[in-house]
């Protein structure tokens, strides 16, 4: 029996068998598309928090006081406490450092802006005039806080802010009160929305000299760093340390972390989820192979005469086998190219519903998903067609 | 030719042990129209099953046209079965989901026979059998005559020098089974070596060759010349 028509003929086995068939492929197809849809949540999931880290900065370092419990671990530093202040001097000494672009010192509290007649707290964020650049940030209208002008008494406001208070008039070149101090509107941040949990649509920027004088401290929030280059970041971050110690005496009392470590972990962290779910995705398709094996050997006991009276006109064991064989390579086979599409289908509805989760599957997932399909399919199919192959022709004849 | 030297099959049920056939010495020349009757459980479907090497002797030699192919392996036999013989059973034995052509076909599609030539040979033997209507009906729309004329043209569709057939007119009337039987005796006329088990005297009787089976063994043996 050639090839072609051992794959024939079970083709159309599979086709007269209709019910059942569609039933298998059904099965195998579910299984594939979970897979497919469910690693292209979780790829999804990971590309859309990178790209939110990226849109925040690039070759970010972000210096903070306090020293991290362990190593490598930046919430210890987030959460613990009593560190050595980090000052403006600091923040200056780190600026001249080889590796570092530029640096912005950053300051956070709240207090009450009023103008014209009204009046709402707000966050206020103190910093220089870098940091639109390290944070990727983007003005709408105006100028940022000027360069070496931290002394003029700016003011950048936020979209919503600068919606709010002048809705009608231009924001620009407004006096607005500030706590107990007053400010002129120099800039308007564009819209950005939510970025890492923090809107900077209802904030507003002053020069840190003014944001220290106005919560009466000396010490910074943060300090953000952009270094150089990407190859920068390690040996910055070396060179920040070392500084930081030399000036304070020698006590390595900040924490620095990375964007990239973030990053690798965050990725590292979604990436597992994707493969674990990936996984659980595919138990259904093992449950699919297991399907596919009780059918196949309902089949040969159902079509036991017909095996009979294949072998009474001259088919061979392996011909019986390879016939049982082929059936499942085309179910499973159906299976796994509907379930791709279906899968696909998925993915696609799911980037329709929410347009800013990149959900597309990886390309392993698919093609592991299809084979995983195949083999289990196949697999679950050795030991039915074995048994077909191996039935007595005379006894299988006398079967009714 | 067949020639069957001292041919033992025995079945155990339990620790009963069943003789099926029991020291059978037989020899049929190519061409021959031989018919084994016997009652039920004597050997007969034993016996042809072990000459259409659907089943293994345990002991004795079995040579079919000068050669031994007791102990051929599996492989050899199928081919043996596929290119010499022919089975007609009294069940039919048609497979149900194909059609009347389909089921013709199957002996060329297990021997690698190429479609066009598949085609053609399936025509002429729906022609020959009077099929030619039925060729896209399945068994089931097919009355008892048609499914058994269906399978003697599966049976023959290889152009076997042996057709065995089991009992051909056990599930068919008289008259539907004289013309099935008329069928055979003309593959005979044809130059096939024709062997019918059957328990029908007069069907028997229409053989040359007339070989009586009871409890394993050749009870008689008689040829028309010899009556
Ligand atoms: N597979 C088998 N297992 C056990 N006994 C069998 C088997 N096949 C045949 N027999 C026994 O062998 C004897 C001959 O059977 P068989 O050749 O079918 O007889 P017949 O065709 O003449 O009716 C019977 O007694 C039957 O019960
Ligand atoms: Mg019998």
């Amino acid at each position: 029996m050639t090839l072609a028509d051992t794959l024939q003929t079970s083709f159309r086995t599979v086709l007269s068998y209709r019910i059942r068939s569609l039933l298998i492929v059904l099965a195998m197809a579910l299984g594939v598309a979970s897979v497919v849809v469910l690693t292209a949540l979780g790829d999804g999931a990971r590309n859309y928090v990178i790209n939110q880290f990226s849109s925040i900065g690039t070759n970010l370092l972000v210096v903070l006081p306090g020293r991290a419990e362990t190593s490598g671990s930046f919430l210890g530093a987030v959460l613990g406490q009593t560190p050595r202040d980090l000052t403006l001097k600091d923040a200056q000494l780190l600026g001249r450092l080889p590796q570092v672009r530029r640096y912005a010192p950053l300051n956070v509290g709240a207090a009450e802006l009023s103008a014209v007649n009204r009046l709402r707290e707000v966050t206020v964020l103190g910093s220089n005039a870098d940091l639109i650049p390290v944070r990727h940030m983007q003005l709408a209208q105006g100028s940022f806080l000027a360069h070496g002008t931290e002394r003029n008494a700016q003011i950048v406001l936020g979209a919503k802010i600068a919606r709010e208070f002048f809705p009608r008039s231009q924001a620009i070149g407004q006096r607005v009160r500030l706590g107990d101090s007053r400010f002129i509107v120099s800039g308007v941040l564009a819209s950005q929305g939510e970025s890492m949990g923090f809107n900077t649509d209802e904030i507003v920027i002053i020069p840190i000299d003014y944001a220290q004088q106005m919560f009466n401290t000396t010490s910074l929030f943060r300090i953000l760093i952009e270094a150089k280059s990407h190859n920068d970041i390690e040996p910055a971050k070396r060179a920040i340390l070392a500084a930081l110690k030399q000036s304070h005496d020698g006590e390595e009392d900040v924490t620095v972390i990375t964007q990239d470590a973030i990053l690798a972990t965050f990725d590292r962290i979604l990436h597992t989820m994707t493969l674990a779910v990936a996984g659980i995705a595919a138990v259904s398709l093992i449950v699919a192979g297991i399907l596919v094996m009780n059918v196949m050997l309902v089949a040969v006991n159902q079509r036991t005469a017909e095996i009979g009276l294949l072998k009474a006109i001259g088919a061979t064991s392996s011909d019986i086998r390879r016939l049982f064989f082929a059936e499942a390579v085309w179910l499973s086979f159906a299976g796994a190219v509907f379930g791709s599409l279906l899968g696909q289908l998925g993915s696609l509805m799911l980037r329709l519903a929410y347009p800013q989760l990149p959900a597309w599957a990886p390309v392993w997932a698919s093609i592991a998903g299809v084979l995983v399909a195949l083999i289990t399919g196949i697999a679950a199919c050795l030991w039915p067609a074995n048994q077909a192959a191996r039935l007595d022709a005379v006894q299988a004849l006398s079967k009714r | 030719m067949i020639r069957l030297n001292a041919i033992t099959r025995t079945f155990h049920m339990g620790d009963q042990v069943v003789h099926a056939l029991n020291d059978i010495n037989l020899v049929i020349t190519s061409g021959e129209y031989v018919s084994i009757m016997g009652p039920s459980g004597s050997g007969k479907s034993t016996l042809l099953n072990i000459i259409g090497l659907l089943d293994r002797p345990d002991s004795g030699r079995y040579e079919l046209d000068g050669r031994l192919v007791t102990d051929l392996p599996e492989i050899e036999q199928a081919r043996i079965r596929r290119e010499k013989i022919g089975f007609v059973f009294q069940s039919f034995h048609l497979v149900p989901r194909l059609t009347a052509a389909e089921n013709i076909e199957l002996p060329l599609i297990l021997s690698g026979v190429p479609q066009e030539q598949r085609q053609i040979r399936v025509d002429e033997a729906l022609q020959a059998f009077e099929l030619k209507q039925r060729a896209q009906h399945r068994p089931a729309e097919l009355s008892g005559g048609q499914r058994q004329r269906v399978a003697i043209a599966r049976a023959t569709i290889m152009r076997p020098s042996v057709i065995l057939a089991d009992e051909p007119t056990g599930n068919l009337d008289h008259q539907i089974g004289a013309e099935v039987m008329t069928l055979l005796e003309n593959l005979h006329h044809s130059g096939t070596t024709l062997i019918i088990v059957t328990h029908d005297r007069e069907l028997g009787a229409r053989a040359h060759r007339q070989i009586a089976m009871r409890d394993g063994k050749i009870l008689t043996d008689q040829s028309d010349d010899t009556r």
